[in-house]
């Protein structure tokens, strides 16, 4: 075991923070007001290779191991979380080919995104089959060497800018999460429509809408893995990006505990900087802890699949334990500025707005209780 | 063409200094390093120079094992390969000049960009010292006049311009009350100011890449170099504090404290 | 007898560098330690004017030499000039100040002598043989007393640190010599100077500067400098977002100043900016931010708007005139 980080990785996390503090949060207040999509941030971003991390070098990608992409992924969402999550939306996309794709899928499905900027999205979730996976209504059927897709999707991230759909369907419903297949739809075919941006509560820089399949075909040589395996496919997918997410929850937390830091030094009551009431050091000591012991979990979650190890159980903990660590944090930090806190015009509120979407997608705090009881009962 | 830069290691600009209490040494504890500043935009130009005239950038780094690490950093920029030269303990700056001339000897470059000063011994010197040794031209301060968002620096266009026949450079430095343009021959000493360029940052791709990149290991005794210094540091101290100014209620109260107490008005 | 040699400085336009009188007085005090005399040189086209000026500046001796390759200064055409002089003398010291040319110059000089070298030197300790110097050191965050142990010593001048020289004193003995001039690899291409009616930064006793609570609206900030007969600074932030000339910006990495009143308009204050200051007699601050660091250096602090501020400033002074 070693705590310290090596010397690329150090590098790495430096080139991360540079993007972030420079390139993002100067930018980010905009975001956050508007909701537009933050597409120059996004085009800087695959400049510097932060976009596209897990797609192995020898397709083209950056390549970079578990571990290394959730240093990168803190400073993104210290940076931004909402550009944070829209920066890994691609890899969420991609890792399904990364993991179960044949080296001809990987060369024309993968290979392109480090030509040139393209996006992908990730479409899972359905309006009645969020969390409940196997109540998918999206049908695939086949005619011939194509596959033909109908059904809806929604809260699709990047859908709106996206060149590339991954995309969850049933051949059968009857058999449940067996029937369920992976395929990948290339551009943006006739009878794949998106909806309109989604106005959300918080993370308001990544793009969110519905996507619709009506009757879009989808060459059989884009079914990643076999007919049946999409369940499969999606959980070992949810497995590997769980640390991801669960790293925007500690980039979150580390920017409102800094802030926090910052502003109780400065701001005075009854004739002292407020960080000397011990009130508030008790808010300031329990915000580092929370931050540090997710950030912990989430390395080793990491550190499994990089050993080629399944990750399930740590992957839950980190997830969930950084989700809820960081509403409770940025709650805190919004507390430490008081009034100030409550206003648009400091930075913790935006904080809280987007910690709190890390409890809800990619499988909820409840449901990653589900996973580790179910893991804990093997 | 061959550019030869340089990456010192040095402590982060934005973190603290503090001096310990016997004067013997700042508080190393808990710094952060960087590479200097002022050679990372060394480091920027000499890629720009390299990129338009298909030139190779090497970059040299003396020090311990750890400043491997702004080499490295140099190399995600882009440069091709590193020289480190390995040396623990105390050097002053005719001694890193020296070190400098042996490996500017053994690699031949047409130029040898570094920054005008490092940031934390503050001397301005190397540079100079190392054209006098080399017996070649010097350029030191080397700005330009555009500003960072101009179409130039979006164009990655090098501000220092080698002539038409490629046998010398023209550099604008910045000096006192103006801008003095000198030409060069090469081989020559560039060193470079502040608002010569805005340095890239690294991309991940090139960070992995670094990983990979060859760093040559020479040491001043292999390259006859005598290091020992010249200047005695014999204590550090902290800059005397300024006496606790006041805040004043408004400009009445001021105008009166600046022509009764300071008596400046 | 040691010889301390110091070199001063002739502008483009012709007239001595004021920093050089500081420079001098630094010289003498360093001749007076060690228990030498104070040399100075000048090179030029024609250095018969300033040499007439520096007379009285307590020298013993002023070098100079004339030639038509000495017009427009470069280092490898004065180094040789003035290390084979100072060779000639068996000088001890060799200084100037710390200026764009004494910076460029001196390390070259001292490459030449074999010497070690100091740069912006604020103290000279000690007598005798035993000659130490303080110069600043992580954009003077600490201040270093430094030994240079080579048997000729180089050092340039921080001319804030040392007060001018006045005219008066001994009659300096004035000696020309013959230049010992080397091919150049470089050639003086041009010179591009920022004209400016107001006084030199680091030669105003009064300096205003403006930081980016202006916005990049100096009109306020001109105006009270003009009244004050000041000059102009500014912030880095200021002068890279391209608002000012970059040869206004006073900091580390700028002009250093210590005027004896430092007006800062909406400057927050960076360690790299009070670094350029900080020794400035009287300081005052305005700034909106009460937290703002410069105030921690302000003798007179007034957390307010600069735009509300400074006119009001302007009419109080008038009124006391």
């Amino acid at each position: 075991m070693d705590f310290q980080l090596s010397e690329s990785q150090r590098a790495l996390q430096d080139a991360a923070r540079k993007y972030a503090r420079d390139v993002v949060r100067p930018k980010a207040p905009h975001y956050d007001e508007t909701s537009d999509f933050p597409k120059d941030l996004i085009s800087a971003a695959f400049e510097l290779g932060l976009l596209n991390m897990a797609i192995p070098s020898e397709y083209n990608g950056v390549g970079l191991t578990h571990l290394e992409q959730v240093i990168v992924c803190e400073e993104l969402a210290w940076g931004c979380a909402g550009v944070a999550t829209s920066l890994i939306a691609n890899d969420l996309a991609n890792l399904p080919i990364i993991l179960s794709g044949t080296d001809d899928q990987k060369k024309r499905l993968l290979a392109p995104f480090g030509e040139k900027l393209k996006l992908s999205c990730f479409c899972l979730t359905e309006p009645a089959a969020g969390s409940d996976v196997a109540a998918m209504g999206t049908t695939a059927r086949r005619e011939g060497d194509e596959y033909v897709l109908n059904g809806s999707k929604c809260f699709i991230t990047n859908a709106g800018y996206a060149d590339q759909f991954t995309v969850f369907a049933t051949l059968d419903k009857g058999k449940k999460h067996k029937g369920i297949t992976c395929f990948v739809v290339e551009g943006r075919p006739q009878g794949l429509t998106t909806g309109k941006h989604e106005n959300k509560m918080g993370q308001r820089a990544s793009n969110t809408t519905t996507v619709t399949f009506d009757e879009v075909r989808v060459p059989a040589k884009n079914r990643i893995g076999e007919e049946g395996e999409g369940f499969k496919i999606a959980m070992a997918t949810l497995d590997n990006s769980r640390p991801l997410t669960a790293s925007i929850s500690i980039g979150i937390a580390r920017a409102a505990l800094e802030h926090s830091l910052e502003y109780s030094a400065q701001r005075q009551t009854m004739g002292k900087p407020i960080r000397e009431h011990q009130a508030v050091q008790f808010m300031l000591a329990e915000m580092a802890m929370n931050t540090h012991a997710a950030r912990l979990l989430t390395y080793e979650s990491a550190q499994v699949l990089d050993e080629g190890q399944r990750n399930t159980l740590q992957s839950s903990y980190a997830k969930c334990f950084a989700a809820d660590m960081a509403m409770k944090v940025a709650t805190d930090a919004v507390q430490v500025f008081g009034g100030y806190g409550y206003m648009k015009d400091y930075p913790v509120e935006k904080l809280m707005r987007d910690a709190k979407l890390i409890q809800v997608y990619e499988g909820t705090s409840q449901v990653q209780r589900l996973v580790i009881a179910k893991e804990l009962f093997r | 063409m061959k550019i030869l830069v340089t990456a010192k290691r040095v402590e982060d600009p934005e973190s603290k200094i503090k001096v310990k209490p016997d004067g013997s040494d700042i508080v190393k504890e808990g710094l952060k390093y960087k590479i200097n500043p002022f050679d990372e935009i060394g480091v920027e130009e000499g890629l720009r120079l390299a990129a338009k005239h298909t030139g190779e950038v090497v970059v040299v780094s003396i020090g311990g094992k750890e400043v491997q690490e702004q080499l490295r950093h140099a190399l995600a920029m882009g440069a091709n390969r590193a020289i480190w030269v390995n040396h623990t303990g105390p050097l002053d700056q005719l001694g890193i000049a020296g070190l400098l001339q042996k490996v500017a000897e053994k690699e031949k470059p047409d130029i040898v960009l570094l920054g005008k000063q490092s940031i934390d011994d503050d001397q301005n010197q190397v540079g100079q010292y190392l054209a006098e040794f080399l017996g070649w031209g010097q350029a030191t301060f080397a700005s330009k006049v555009e500003s960072l968002e101009s179409d130039q620096e979006k164009n990655k266009v090098p501000a220092v311009v080698l002539s038409a026949d490629k046998k010398s450079v023209q550099v604008v430095r910045e000096v006192d009350n103006g801008l003095a343009t000198l030409e060069v021959q090469l081989p020559a000493v560039v060193t470079t100011d502040l608002r010569l360029n805005q340095p890239r940052y690294a991309s991940l791709p090139g960070i992995m890449k670094a990983k990979s990149k060859p760093i040559e290991e020479l040491t001043p005794a292999g390259l006859g170099v005598d290091v020992a210094p010249k200047i005695q540091v014999l204590k550090l101290a902290s800059p005397p504090a300024r006496k606790a100014g006041i805040k004043v209620p408004d400009v009445a109260t001021l105008v009166e404290k600046l022509h009764n107490e300071a008596k400046v008005v | 007898m040691s010889i301390v040699l110091i070199v001063a400085e002739q502008q483009p336009d012709g007239n001595l560098r004021k920093a050089s009188l500081n420079a001098i007085a630094a010289g003498k005090q360093l001749a007076d330690k060690s228990g030498g005399e104070l040399h100075l040189v000048l090179l030029s086209k024609d250095p018969s004017k300033l040499a007439e000026e520096l007379k009285g500046s307590g020298a013993k001796v002023i070098h100079t030499a004339a030639a038509p390759e000495l017009e427009h200064y470069l280092a490898e055409t004065y180094a040789p000039v003035v290390a084979g002089l100072a060779q000639e003398l068996k000088a001890t010291f060799v200084g100037a100040a710390s200026t764009a040319q004494g910076k460029d110059l001196l390390p070259r000089v001292a490459a030449r002598l074999k010497a070690a070298m100091a740069t912006d030197i604020t103290a000279i300790n000690g007598s005798g043989a035993d000659i130490t110097f303080t110069r600043p050191m992580w954009a003077g965050n600490v201040f270093a007393e430094v030994k240079l142990t080579t048997p000729v010593q180089v050092l340039s001048i921080r001319a804030t640190e040392f007060a001018p020289v006045a005219g008066a004193g001994a009659s300096a003995e004035v000696k020309s010599f013959q230049p010992k001039l080397e091919a150049s690899k470089t050639k003086f291409v041009s010179f591009n100077e920022v004209k400016s009616a107001r006084p030199e930064l680091t030669e105003a006793s009064v300096v205003v500067s403006g930081g980016r609570g202006t916005k990049g609206d100096f009109k306020e900030v001109e105006a009270l400098a003009d009244l004050l007969g000041a000059a102009v600074g500014a912030s880095r932030a200021v002068c890279d977002a391209g608002w000012v000339p970059n040869d206004l910006q006073v900091g580390q990495t700028g002009k250093v100043v210590a005027p004896k009143l430092y007006i800062a308009a909406g400057i927050s204050g960076a360690i790299q900016h009070l670094a350029g200051m900080k020794s400035s007699k009287t300081i005052v601050a305005i700034n909106k931010d009460p937290e703002a660091p410069i105030f921690q250096v302000a003798d007179y602090g007034l957390v307010d708007d600069l735009f509300k501020v400074l006119p009001a400033l302007r009419e109080g002074i008038q009124k006391l005139k």
